[in-house]
């Protein structure tokens, strides 16, 4: 009789009790897991002899995090993922989602006016609270500020969706124009926005742009041509080093060596190609790893010609097409040309519209790429190699043109690197740096140039953005160091993100050749890295 | 002579560690077909918590027999990397096994950068030195052994042949190589495929903690970044013996142990890595298989 009776707080019990067990197990796990690497810590005394710290209090809160979110997990987020799947029995319909409720306009106008307040009131509140308060608030208010800017994209999602490519390159041409005037604004004065937007352009701006422009050079070799490459941060090296190496010695130009270290690039990507052409999946990933590695490592050791890991300092700026320079000691220096304040912040700025104008060649001609034999080609090799043999199709010179060309738009990233730090050591091309393009690309949805964009907007920018997170010092004390824990969130992010999204944030392709209509295709359909 | 003899034992024991490290990519590999590419990091969790209980063992006792002492640190050790392994399997691989190839090899990446970004984070970034457990050294003929480099080979060849009784003569082993060769067909003869999985990676993970201990202990030092090179280097030897097979793995561990200590004595120790690196591109090329595996089979 119970049985057929079970009413809905029947059910909800049972989900608690099932949390709750989970939970106690997750607890279990996390404790045999930290017990050793967080309970005890290994640190140097005054004698610099190892000695054991003992730290059970935060090994009891990490223990009792893991089960809090388990707990969490079982009890409240799965039930709804499954009721969001699940069609209303009555209406028929989908119930809301999570974003719509989340997006509601009365949320909308309270957190409008709670940040307003913020604004307009903000120095009188934070006179009157304690300063640990008013970290709290200016927390808030971040939040707030935030969630409004959400808010936003969300209500005009179909426009931009619609319009996502024009849009995007306009917010992408307008950033740092929008920066330095928003921050003089909240500065009060224009030099003064001009300074604070330095952080903004260079940090964020800049890094996530070489970043973008490595991931799209590298889409073109695993993307399209379906050839997992584990090494191709060695081509950014080779780009930078020539640059560095050819700059420093001969003087010459940025807009001369760029291209020479784009055909430099090239030439590696095809001698080191040559060879792997053979090996497929697997084995090519552990090779081409195997080269990033001896590329290297021949930069730390062949010190007559590299300086070994010292680096090479003192790489020459890029000019203005000669028409002026960003030196500050050169008769030719821009404020001296215009008669304006000396700043730092011009080379940054010209800097910045140098990397997008690269990384949008990268997009334009991918894009043309795949219009072309060779793209089509390419995107046949990722298919079914032997399908493309069997037609014709010159495997060899196919899957060199993916290496070359992806290696070129490397190197150009490479000698753009190089001339923005003025400072290159083998230090920045390690294998880590491979792994981080690699995850963009995939994560992005690989093939997908806007996809490869947004994951790399979120995983660089969001771990630079932890950078800038000084608050979490006011919180957690003053030995907080939110930068140490950019690559532990990194991996994590990578792992989490998979999970939830195996085919990445965008999972479905436009086909360049089509019979009758155009149709996007799911990701699933599509086969990748196996080349 | 003696130089060369003296160098072959170099390699010998360096070569021992590769082929433990090796073993767990290698069977990873053979059942899953993806490069678990946290395993290095596996290894350096091992010699960390090898360490850890080092130094609780010193603190506690204050003298204690050095056999005594490794066994207890590679046991613990053992069975800390092994609930790590299972744990990591548990989370990022096996919601992803009917996925697209790349997804696990990226996840195991993201596994890999987490893993010794938490021991970096919980531990510290400084290099971690312990006084020498072991410093007795026998001359024979001018060739001088220590009984470090006696330790590691002796606990390797042990470990190797209670692994050979293991995969070969028990029915886990059969599972496992059923597995290998059909997971589908496995399962329908009643095999339960993530039971075995499962075990594969605690298999590995624990042969990876006793190599951590062996480099703590060969060493004297480790830090948290210790995990990379050591990792690739066993890939590659995995790689180099035909990757799927296990007397392949401890084979080119073997060999690439020797290829380092024989650059380095007498070529220059600069390049050792890359010497290690390039015979492993010369050997895919030539080689594609690998000396001991099987050639794959282009299925249409």
């Amino acid at each position: 009789m119970s049985v057929s009776t079970s009413t809905s707080s029947g059910l909800d019990d049972s989900v608690h009790r099932r949390a709750l067990r989970e939970s106690f197990y997750a607890g279990i796990i996390a404790f045999g897991l930290f017990v050793l690497l967080i309970g005890l810590k290994t640190d140097q005394n005054i004698r610099n002899e190892l000695i054991i710290v003992q730290r059970w209090g935060l090994l009891a809160i990490v223990v009792a995090l893991v089960m809090v979110v388990r707990y969490l997990m079982v009890a409240y987020v799965r039930p709804f993922m499954a009721r969001q799947k699940a069609v209303d029995a009555r209406t028929g319909a989908l119930p809301d989602s999570l974003s719509t409720r989340f997006f509601r306009e009365r949320n909308a106008a309270i957190v409008a006016v709670v940040v307003a307040i913020l604004y307009l009131f903000g120095g009188a509140i934070f006179e009157a609270v304690h300063p640990r308060v008013t970290t709290y608030l200016t927390l808030i208010r971040t939040c707030g500020l935030i969630y409004v800017i959400a808010w936003v994209f969300h209500y005009f999602r179909a426009f931009i969706s619609r319009n996502f490519t024009v849009l995007s390159i306009t917010a992408m041409a307008v950033y740092p124009i929008l920066c330095v005037i928003i921050l003089s604004l909240l500065a009060g004065s224009l030099m003064g926005g001009v300074q604070a937007s330095l952080k903004w352009v260079d940090n964020f701006g800049i890094q996530v742009l070489i970043y973008v422009m490595l991931a799209w050079g590298l889409n073109i070799v695993v993307g399209l041509a379906g050839l997992l490459d584990l090494g191709y941060v060695a081509f950014y090296a080779v780009g930078a080093y020539s640059y560095a190496l050819l700059g420093t010695e001969f003087g010459w130009s940025f807009w001369i060596l760029l291209p020479a270290a784009g055909a430099m690039a090239a030439l590696w990507g095809v001698i080191l190609g040559f060879p792997v052409l053979r090996l497929r999946g697997d084995y090519l990933a552990i090779v081409t790893l195997a080269f990033g590695e001896i590329i290297r490592l021949v930069l730390i050791n062949w010190r007559e010609v590299t300086n070994g890991s010292a680096g090479i300092s003192g790489i020459p700026k890029v000019t203005f097409f000669g028409l002026f320079n960003f030196d500050v000691s050169s008769p030719d220096y821009i404020a001296k040309v215009f008669d304006i304040p000396q700043s730092g912040v011009y080379y940054k700025i010209f800097l910045y519209y140098l990397i997008l104008a690269l990384a949008l060649l990268t997009a334009w001609v991918t894009i043309r790429l795949r219009q072309l034999p060779v793209g089509r080609a390419w995107e046949a090799l990722r298919e079914d190699e032997i399908a493309c043999r069997s037609l014709g199709i010159n495997t060899t010179s196919t899957k060199l043109t993916a290496f070359a060309i992806g290696a070129m738009f490397g190197g150009f990233a490479g000698s753009f690197f190089a001339a923005r730090q003025g400072f290159v050591s083998p230090e920045s091309f390690i294998f880590l740096e491979s792994a981080i393009i690699l995850a963009i690309v995939v994560l992005g949805g690989m093939g997908s140039l806007g996809g490869i964009a947004v994951s790399a907007m979120v995983m660089i920018g969001g771990t630079e953005i932890l950078r800038q997170m000084d608050f979490l010092k006011e919180i957690f004390g003053q030995d907080f160091t939110p930068e140490l824990y950019r690559m532990l969130l990194f991996g994590l992010a990578m792992v989490i993100v998979m999970l939830w999204k195996p085919r990445g944030f965008v999972g479905s392709r436009e086909p360049t050749a089509f019979l009758h209509e155009r149709k996007s295709v799911s990701g699933s359909f599509t086969k990748e890295g196996h080349g | 002579m003696e130089y060369f003899v003296q160098q072959l034992i170099n390699g010998l024991t360096l070569g021992s560690i590769y082929g433990l490290i090796a073993i767990g990519y290698t069977m990873v590999y053979g059942i899953i077909g993806m490069i678990n590419f946290a395993h290095g990091d596996i290894f350096m969790v091992g010699a960390f918590v090898a360490l850890i209980v080092f130094l609780i063992l010193i603190s506690l006792f204050y003298s204690m027999p050095v056999a005594l002492a490794l066994l207890i640190m590679m046991v613990v050790a053992m069975l800390a990397t092994s609930f790590y392994n299972w744990t990591i399997e548990k989370i990022a691989y096996r919601p992803l096994r009917g996925s697209f190839r790349l997804a696990p090899l990226i996840t195991a990446i993201g596994m890999s950068i987490a893993l010794s970004n938490f021991v970096q984070v919980t531990q510290g970034p400084r290099n971690k030195p312990i006084p020498p457990m072991v410093s007795r050294v026998y001359e024979i003929g001018g060739i001088s052994i220590s009984l470090k480099q006696i330790i590691i080979v002796v606990v390797t060849a042990t470990l190797l042949v209670v692994f050979w009784y293991l995969v070969n003569k028990t029915a886990l082993g059969r599972a496992q190589r059923a597995c290998e060769q059909d997971r589908k067909m496995a399962a329908l003869l009643g095999i339960d495929v993530d039971r075995t999985i499962s075990i594969t990676f605690i298999m590995g993970a624990a042969l990876a903690a006793v190599a951590g201990t062996l480099f703590l202990m060969y060493y004297g030092v480790v830090v948290f970044s210790d995990g990379f090179v050591p990792g690739v280097k066993a890939f590659t030897a995995a790689v180099l013996g035909g990757i799927g097979s296990i007397p392949g793995a401890v084979l080119g561990g073997l060999l690439i142990g020797f290829i380092e200590s024989m650059w380095s004595a007498y070529f220059s120790i600069d390049y050792k890595d890359v010497a290690a690196f390039s015979i492993l591109a010369i050997v895919l090329i030539f080689l594609p298989s690998g000396i001991l595996g099987r050639p794959e089979v282009e299925k249409v």
